[in-house]
């Protein structure tokens, strides 16, 4: 057979098999934003949801998901960072830090429902914290720290070994050489993380199931032992447990969660290619 | 005319090793006050393993074993801290490394670190620092820029001066003049020169021709062990070692 | 900080969960077929369950592996930049897309679809299940075996284009073959992914805890019996801690595959 011949053959297979991969995807972008795109309003992402979710807003859902992010935030990003630095600037290359990098891995893999198990386990119940804000931000935040720790480190990794011996041999203490000489110029790459991160909680639903989601509570969360509601278990509620929602509200549910997630990983996608682009060294 | 001598640094039967590597043996060696003492040897003959042993740099290094002792200004360096240490003798490497920060950051970054934080304090010592290293006149315009954009000459005064405003005593270079032209060298060679009235000058060099130039002692390493020390005319003129004259003559290294 | 949390995770399972073992000995625990939790007396063989994970993944493998590594070629060998870097984000946005989201689409237009054409009761089945998982596998699949396809030397390239080779021909039998290690990490990241994956299947694949006899039939996995009964159980009781139980298996099968998808991303470092 022709080789060129061929060649077309194999190549016309690859790239149908691409567009396999992107075109779905663009049609559920699509379809989301087209059916969705009649139920926003203001009313829909600022007022309480009313007669049994079937009319009325998602509010309480929109603001339930910004309190887990920004708490499992608040607790995952100084200990993944801490870590980072720990594994980058002071463990040596010996048998405890391969384990831990191994754990981290494995803690990647781990599934999220296991996440919420776990959640359940230590926080609603050991630590009685009871299904709250406080119980399901720890849980997320533990899910999101091996992001943020692998991220963290590569951006460490990633910062040349001159500007350490540099600050060293002026006189500055290890610490003080990494709070001046290497944090800065891992910044950008620790935030992108971050964010990846954020994107990653706001729009898990297993971990969340067990340890704070409330099925329909039509109230705002008044301290972080409350319930509350959250956009993915929401979504998930009423396209599954309660029939007879309007089929836009569903849709313009999951979009509102979509362009929450893709705005926030638009801007770890633009943050990393400015600072791509950037980089002097 | 007999100059008084003071020793700065006194080197006492040092050995260091990297794992199973010996880098130096049993060396004994005393570094005087104001003179610019001049290391030779071929690669890997522990030059630059001793200067990362005075400042403790060595001590980053996991593989990094030494026997023997360093007394500087009848002290053992090991009994210092650390980062005062540092301050005191302070290194140019062979490429300049500038931090990705305006000129006056890097030559302020040190006495930052140090605590100083009164900013008309700080634009005295980073004047100080660059008129000493030659670099003021050309850089006065632009302090803000990035250092980055300086030439490679300029880069390498920009780190001298980095290191005069952290107002050490000994300043070590360690080959800093491999990655420049030859006008770029001429003038560090010159700023050695005049440093060394306030500062002891050690310097570990590749090009002999340049220890002949601006050395006043020199010392010649071979394989970690010290084969000769004299004065640089004499070693330059009558080496008494087979092996200093050969590689002082280029027949070898 | 990270062995703790891990120590931790694996501790707490134990904890709640260990406890079914007293009543329900392990070989029963995972090969009985039938899992009625909350019948009298309860039974919990979590042998369908298992098998519905297995089906499940099975066909979102059988879907994603070739397609995924097909794609991964295509961007690493054949796009041009531009395009490249395209596909590559929009990869990386389908990755991001949460798996309710993912899950509700499946429901409300793979589900009838599938039920259409097959002429079912309902369109909530295995079948329904491995194709939206596939499209949850692919975005870890493609652009983990991308990273191993660029990372092939460059010489490979041109010393097999100098002897003649075509562009295809290279890329088939010099670029993929050194490629091979990345692309079996890929393959194992991909379906850890899916094995661990809940809500997206908890949606699509119809919640019937039966051996299936076909993937034409509703099944339901492990973890999407954890999420749909959690809920339901009395803490402390026999089907808390069965379901803990479950977690157990989950957390040691991920466990597995993430050490073998390490074992051979090192491969493909050297």
């Amino acid at each position: 057979m022709n080789v060129q011949l061929e060649q077309k053959i194999a190549f016309s297979i690859l790239f149908l098999c691409t567009l396999l991969v992107v075109v779905p995807v663009l049609i559920i972008l699509v379809i989301i934003f087209v059916k969705g795109a009649s139920a926003l309003s203001l009313n829909f992402l600022f007022e309480m949801p009313t007669s049994g979710m079937t009319a009325g807003g998602i509010f309480p859902a929109i603001l339930g998901t910004l309190y887990l992010v920004l708490g499992a935030i608040l607790f995952a990003v100084p200990l993944g960072v801490l870590s980072a630095i720990y594994l980058v600037e002071y463990s040596r290359d010996n048998a405890l830090s391969r384990i831990v990098k191994l754990a981290i891995v494995n803690l990647a893999g781990v599934p999220s429902v296991v996440y919420g198990l776990f959640g359940l386990g230590i926080f609603v119940l050991f630590l009685g914290f009871g299904a709250s804000i406080l119980s399901g931000s720890l849980t997320l935040g533990i899910m999101i720290l091996p992001v943020i720790i692998t991220s963290s480190r590569e951006a460490l990794e990633s910062v040349p070994q001159s500007f350490r011996i540099v600050s060293l041999s002026l006189g500055a203490s290890k610490w003080q050489t990494i709070r001046h000489s290497v944090l800065p110029h891992a910044l950008p790459g620790i935030l992108t993380g971050t964010i990846l991160g954020l994107g990653r909680a706001a729009g898990e639903t297993a971990p969340i199931l067990f340890t704070v989601a409330a099925f329909y509570l039509p109230k705002l969360p008044q301290s972080v032992f409350d319930q509350t509601m959250a956009l993915p278990y929401h979504l998930y509620v009423i396209s599954t447990q309660v029939p007879g929602i309007p089929e836009n509200v569903r849709y313009g549910t999951a979009l509102v969660l979509l362009m929450l997630v893709l705005i926030l990983n638009l801007a770890a996608i633009i943050l990393r290619y400015q600072f791509r682009k950037r980089k002097k060294w | 005319m007999v100059e008084t001598k003071m020793t700065k640094i006194s080197i006492q039967d040092l050995t260091i090793h990297f794992g199973n590597v010996t880098a130096l043996k049993n060396l004994n060696l005393d570094i005087y006050s104001n003179e610019i003492f001049t290391i030779i040897g071929p690669a890997n003959s522990g030059k630059s393993s001793l200067l990362q042993s005075l400042n403790r740099l060595n001590d980053l290094n996991a593989a990094y074993r030494k026997s023997g002792k360093i007394v500087m200004d009848g002290k053992d360096i090991d009994d210092l801290d650390v980062e005062s240490l540092r301050k005191r003798v302070s290194i140019v490497f062979a490429l300049p490394f500038p931090l990705p920060l305006s000129i006056f950051d890097n030559i302020a970054y040190g006495p930052r670190m140090h605590g100083i934080k009164n900013k008309t304090k700080l634009i005295k010592i980073v004047e100080k620092g660059l008129r000493e290293a030659y670099l003021w006149d050309e850089v006065k315009d632009r302090l803000h820029t990035p250092a980055m954009n300086l030439s490679g000459g300029q880069q390498q005064r920009l780190c001298i001066a980095r290191i005069l405003a952290v107002e050490p005593e000994v300043i070590m270079f360690d080959e800093p003049t491999s990655g420049l032209d030859p006008i770029s060298t001429a003038r560090v060679e010159e700023t050695m020169r005049v440093l060394k009235e306030r500062y002891t000058i050690i310097l570990v060099t590749n090009n002999v021709a340049q220890a002949a130039r601006v050395g006043d002692r020199t010392a010649f390493l071979l394989m970690g062990e010290l084969v000769e020390l004299d004065e640089t005319k004499q070693l330059f003129t009558s080496a008494r070692d087979k092996r200093t004259d050969d590689y002082i003559t280029g027949k070898f290294g | 900080m990270s062995i703790v949390i891990v120590a931790l995770i694996f501790a707490f399972l134990l904890k709640e969960g260990l406890s079914i073992f007293w009543r329900v000995p392990i070989s029963d625990f995972l090969f009985a077929r039938n899992w009625y939790p909350i019948s009298d007396p309860p039974q919990f063989g979590i042998l369908p369950l298992i098998i519905g994970s297995i089906l499940v993944t099975a066909g979102a493998g059988i879907i994603s592996i070739p397609i995924g590594i097909a794609s991964a070629l295509f961007i690493a060998e054949i796009a041009p930049r531009k395009t490249k870097e395209v596909l590559k984000a929009g990869i990386e946005l389908l990755a991001a897309i949460p798996s309710v989201v993912i899950g509700f689409i499946g429901m409300v237009t793979l589900g009838p679809f599938i039920k259409e054409i097959f002429n079912l009761s309902t369109g909530l089945t295995a079948l329904s299940g491995s194709i939206t998982l596939a499209f949850m596998a692919m975005p870890t699949i493609v652009s983990i075996a991308e990273d191993a396809i660029t990372a092939v030397p460059r010489q490979y390239r041109e010393a097999a284009i100098a002897m003649g080779a075509t562009k295809w021909q290279t890329t088939w039998r010099i670029v993929a073959y050194a490629a091979r290690p990345g692309m079996v990490a890929a393959v194992m990241l991909g379906i850890g992914r899916v094995i661990g994956e809940t809500m997206a299947v908890m949606m699509v694949t119809g919640n019937a805890a039966l051996i299936p006899h076909s993937i034409l039939q509703p099944v339901r996995t492990l973890t999407a019996t954890i999420a749909a009964e959690m809920g339901e159980t009395v803490q402390g009781g026999e089907h808390y801690a069965a379901l803990f139980a479950i977690g157990i298996v989950l957390f040691i099968i991920t466990f597995l595959i993430n050490g073998i998808a390490d074992i051979y991303l090192h491969k493909a470092k050297k």
